[in-house]
């Protein structure tokens, strides 16, 4: 739209294919070439049934995958070349689903120092960002805590606090949101939002949940290892013929937004969040 | 059933014991088993009993948590005390059958029963009065003088972290498992022996294979969190002698000294 506003391209995928058990029996083509930008400071949400290569593809970001063909380029640096591998993990945090899985210490700020701890970096530069990475993810009161006495939010909270004290540009989330109860949910997604909207970190999110897809930037749908669509919420939830072709549901509100317009109801186009849905139902009349 | 491991659990406290560093504390439990091991008179006795009650004295930990960790291992002090007195061979002072009191016995019986008291007794004062966190990055930093020698020091201290990390995680996971095998009529505290391991079988092999499969997430989960070796780490909280420290360290050698020239004596 804008010529001025320059969008600096984070990640590069190109023509990416990936595949399991390669040569062996067993052998399952995941990805097969997937063509793929995310821009700086983007929140980027990426739908898909189960199986079409979400996380294969989210593996791919941070160098835990190398690609079979095409490549990935993060920050200007090629995932292929074992030189790169660690800068780009520095630079791109990953957050995976069960919150126990990845949590290391019996301490919630020993597990968050883990990964500054892994860069070498001098103590009191560890300490300052613990506090820093514990402020921006709520738990600065809980640094002495056990984490396994946290609620899963709070766990799920303290893994992005584990991968902020590495100072990345991006964060990539794979179903962070799958074993959490609504409340859990709603302080990921606030937290998510805040990082992306203050400190301009670039947010991946891997998710089946349509309702956190909508409140993205740009939403890429996957289906049978490829790309088959990716746009603005608006654009993507409006083929609704194609997300049912893929079984995708639209977001609750969108589905009523579009039930209301088949009973004659005139909503405007582009309703995606209970939010957008509460605030057009509650407008002032004029 | 699975929440009685509460022996040596740490104690918070502000106490002189609490706030050394806890090279000073391991160093302090060797230190002290010699002087108890090697007592050879009554001289060497007392400083030991000495060394012990201080100790004791300088965790200000209440007498039932200390007793406590003695009540774990009464089995063995009951033990040892009553195969020494009844067969060692002397001055017999009653009999019954095969077992003979002696004189002897007796001494000897509560000989072994202090000693083996008071090392009990100090070697849980280092688990009861410093988190688990600090025993382990003290136990690291003690041992990595070996990693010359092949010894994985960085490695067994993380063994020990991520054991301390999921010991209540998989004590939770196994009271799911329990509650999933119970509600389809499995029973877990009854019969004989050989039946009652059988029908821990059930709850072995899911709460093994979900261990495995969260040992693998985890390593991925710490690689992408850059983890690559001990090598280039560095440590949020490092260790450090105070003066305190310093100060212990040349009483216990004053001690240790103390004892070797009781022994010679």
């Amino acid at each position: 739209m804008e010529a001025c506003e320059e969008n600096r391209i984070f990640i590069e995928v190109k023509d990416l294919t990936y595949i399991y058990n390669r040569g062996k029996p067993g052998e399952h083509r995941a990805l097969s070439g997937v063509n793929l930008t995310v821009n700086e400071g983007e929140f980027l949400a990426v739908v898909g049934p189960n199986g079409s290569g979400k996380s294969t593809l989210a593996r791919h970001f941070n160098a835990l995958l190398k690609p079979a063909g095409g490549s990935v380029v993060v920050g200007g640096m090629d995932t292929i070349c074992p030189e790169n591998v660690w800068e780009i993990r520095r630079q791109v945090g990953m957050v995976f689903q069960n919150p126990d899985s990845q949590i290391v210490s019996s301490l919630v700020e020993e597990d968050t120092a883990f990964g500054a701890e892994n860069l070498g970096l001098p103590s009191e530069v560890v300490q300052q960002r613990v506090e820093e990475a514990l402020n921006l993810t709520g738990l600065s009161q809980y640094s002495k805590h056990a984490p396994h006495m946290l609620s899963g939010g709070q766990k799920q909270r303290l893994a992005i606090a584990g991968v902020l004290v590495m100072q990345p540009s991006c964060l990539v989330l794979d179903e962070p949101s799958s074993m959490l109860d609504p409340a859990g949910r709603a302080e990921l997604m606030e937290t998510l939002a805040r990082l992306n909207r203050t400190m301009n970190t670039t947010v991946i999110l891997v998710t089946h949940i349509m309702e956190e897809a909508a409140r993205a930037d740009r939403v890429a749908v996957m289906s049978g290892g490829r790309i088959a669509f990716t746009g603005t919420p608006a654009e993507v939830f409006s083929e609704v013929s194609l997300l049912e072709s893929l079984g995708l549901k639209l977001p609750a509100a969108a589905e009523i937004a579009s039930g209301l317009r088949r009973r004659g109801c005139s909503l405007p186009e582009g309703i995606l969040t209970i939010d957008d849905l509460v605030s057009y139902l509650t407008r002032q009349p004029y | 059933m699975l929440s009685g491991i509460t022996m040596g659990q740490y104690i918070p406290g502000n106490s002189l014991l609490h706030r050394l560093d806890p090279r000073t504390k391991m160093f302090g439990v060797l230190a002290a088993a010699a002087c108890i091991l090697t007592a050879s008179n009554w001289q060497g006795f007392a400083l030991a009993a000495l060394l012990t009650v201080t100790a004791l004295m300088l965790s200000e930990l209440p007498f039932r948590i200390l007793l406590g960790s003695l009540k774990s291992l009464w089995i063995l002090l009951a033990f040892t005390f009553l195969i020494q007195v009844f067969f060692t061979p002397g001055t017999v002072m009653a009999g019954l059958g095969p077992l003979k009191l002696t004189q002897e016995g007796i001494a000897a019986g509560s000989d072994l029963f202090l000693r083996l008291a008071m090392l009990i007794l100090t070697a849980f004062l280092p688990t009861l009065t410093t988190p688990p966190i600090k025993l382990t990055a003290g136990l690291e930093s003690m041992i990595s003088p070996f990693k010359r020698l092949g010894v994985p020091a960085h490695e067994l201290a993380l063994m020990m972290t991520l054991a301390l990390r999921f010991i209540p995680t998989l004590m939770q996971e196994a009271g799911v498992v329990v509650n999933a095998q119970r509600s389809r009529g499995a029973g877990f505290a009854s019969g004989s022996p050989a039946k009652w391991a059988r029908s821990l079988l059930p709850l072995f092999v899911p709460l093994f294979t979900g261990a495995l499969r969260r040992a693998d997430d985890m390593a991925v989960a710490m690689e992408a969190r850059c983890y690559r070796g001990g090598a280039a780490r560095t440590r949020m909280r490092e260790l450090k002698f105070n003066r305190t420290d310093f100060l212990v360290l040349v009483v216990t050698l004053v001690v240790l000294g103390a004892a070797v020239a009781l022994k010679n004596m």
